[in-house]
């Protein structure tokens, strides 16, 4: 089986030019693979440069050096070299991304900010508004709170709609940076029963999980980021 | 298929030697492009440049007509390019009393615009822009109002409708948003998102305010002393800013 995502020497750094040119090496020579099916948990302590590669993944960090495949039905597109514009189309159609917080838009309520991600993704305006509603309604967010903007959410509340927006739409490649980080055990039990229907619909699922039991429950593989440490130049 | 709009190495300078440099950007249909940079490094430049309302020393502007064809509108008949601009495309302004006729009512300022493309039924007219008016929540009671009387974020909204009532295909916005309360800012924001999203509208968007380019834009060019000295997709610039201008603009801001 073609895998989903491929890592292959993957680099990077950040230069700091406020603080004197200052070079971050995070990772060095990184390689990874996600085949369909799979979740991927990557490992190793804070800073190593889990969140970083999950985001060049994503397209929003650079890649310095190597290449990220992730494949678009037949064609493996490098995310190191895409253009922008190839970027947001994998984005809507083929790789979805939760990470730790909400990023609010002010104005538009919760439901809607869900719908609008299924819109995105290909859903007919109909079924986006259902699916969103299953959606919220499974990571139990109390009704009364759909049409209100999710700015005064409390953390918790604003990560489930969160989760749902990542995970309403089949994309076939799923990224997630602690999605379960303020949640209670019964909404992380709900996250864990999302991933598992993903990875048993196909999606290769990589992802980055503090809580143990969570990441007992999904992991079909561990890998530890301090392996890509990069040597300090 | 080639992109909607395509500038080339447009160049502009002022006696002084400040304007723009040698810029370069693409556009297609349903992109939205922000220009982000200090207080006269050029934005406002190159805009009037991509409008043609001020004439560049270099460059090109390669624009894709409805009927598929692509004309350089630098060498463009004046007849054809004022058609174009009045047809196909809208400038929004961040001094709304320059984009409105302050002298006419509210209703009027958008029916003008049908009727420079040849709108001639008056009870039609009259019903766009009531239409319009509505959707930029100007209510219809206001219509026959001068825009003198209304608020800043009301006399932006009656922009947006002045412009889009003829259903350009590109829209130039400068600066938008400025100068209004943060709550007025939020729905005229939201206002614009809606629109683009629905009309599938090719934007280039000027603005200091990089929450705005984040909450609108999928692309953004970072302009410095006329120059753009960085460009990319608008999450990973600012995310992940690798000119050392573009690190201290974003470090500059709480949380964009
Ligand atoms: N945009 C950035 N600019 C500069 N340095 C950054 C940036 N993002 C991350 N870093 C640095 O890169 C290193 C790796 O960070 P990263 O967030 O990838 O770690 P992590 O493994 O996800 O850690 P945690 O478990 O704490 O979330 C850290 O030293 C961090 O400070
Ligand atoms: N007509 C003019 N004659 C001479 N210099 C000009 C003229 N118009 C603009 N300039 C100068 O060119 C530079 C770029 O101006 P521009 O208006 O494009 O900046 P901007 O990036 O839009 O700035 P702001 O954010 O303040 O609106 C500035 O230094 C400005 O003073
Ligand atoms: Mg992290
Ligand atoms: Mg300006």
């Amino acid at each position: 089986m073609q895998p989903l995502v491929e890592l292959e020497n993957v680099s990077k750094s950040f230069t700091l030019h406020l603080r004197g040119g200052l070079r971050l090496p995070v990772v060095s020579g990184a390689s990874l693979v996600a085949h369909p099916g799979e979740c991927v948990v990557l490992g190793g302590p804070s800073g190593a440069g889990k969140s970083s590669l999950l985001r060049m993944i994503h397209g929003n960090y650079r890649c310095d050096a190597g290449r990220i495949l992730v494949r678009d039905g037949a064609e493996p597109v490098d995310i190191a070299t895409a253009e922008p514009r190839r970027i947001l189309a994998l984005r809507r159609g083929v790789m979805g991304h939760v990470s730790q917080f909400l990023r609010v838009i002010p104005r538009i309520g919760a439901l809607e900010v869900v719908a609008a991600a299924g819109r995105e993704a290909g859903l007919e305006a109909g079924a986006a508004r259902d699916q969103a509603a299953a959606l919220l309604a499974r990571l139990n967010l109390p009704e009364r709170l759909w049409h209100l903007p999710p700015a005064t959410f409390s953390g918790g509340e604003q990560q489930r709609v969160n989760i749902a927006r990542g995970f309403i739409a089949h994309r076939p490649v799923l990224l997630l940076d602690e999605p379960t980080a303020s949640l209670d055990a019964r909404n992380r039990t709900v996250v864990v029963e999302l991933i598992a229907a993903k990875q048993a619909a196909g999606a290769a699922v990589i992802g980055i999980f503090h809580d143990q039991d969570v990441r007992e429950a999904v992991a079909t593989r561990v890998v530890d980021v301090t392996r890509f440490a990069a040597q300090a130049a | 298929m080639t992109p909607l709009l395509s500038a080339r190495g447009l160049t502009k300078l002022y006696p002084g030697g400040r304007g723009c440099r040698e810029v370069s950007l693409e556009l297609d249909a349903g992109e939205v492009l922000a220009v982000v940079g200090e207080s006269g490094s050029g934005k406002s430049t190159l805009l009037s440049l991509l409008a043609t309302e001020l004439a560049a020393d270099a460059g090109r502007i390669d624009y894709r007509l409805r009927d598929g064809t692509v004309r350089d509108l630098l060498v463009l008949g004046e007849a054809e390019r004022r058609l174009l601009l009045r047809t196909d495309w809208g400038f929004i302004r961040q001094d709304a009393t320059q984009g409105l006729r302050m002298a006419v009512s509210a209703g009027g300022n958008v029916g003008e615009r049908l009727m420079a493309v040849g709108a001639r039924h008056y009870g039609n007219i009259r019903e766009a822009a009531r239409d319009w008016l509505e959707r930029v929540e100007i209510a219809p009671a206001r219509m026959d109002d001068s825009p003198r009387g209304f608020s800043g974020g009301m006399r932006q909204r009656l922009q947006i409708a002045r412009n889009l009532v003829t259903q350009p295909r590109l829209v130039l916005m400068d600066e938008p948003t400025s100068g209004l309360d943060v709550s007025v800012q939020a729905r005229l924001l939201d206002l614009i998102r809606g629109l683009v999203a629905e009309l599938g509208l090719a934007v280039v968007i000027v603005t200091h305010d990089l929450a705005v380019a984040r909450l609108l834009s999928h692309r953004i060019l970072v302009m410095k002393d006329g120059r753009v000295i960085e460009s990319g997709l608008t999450d990973q610039v600012l995310d992940d800013p690798a000119a050392p201008y573009t690190q201290l603009l974003v470090s500059s801001v709480l949380a964009a």
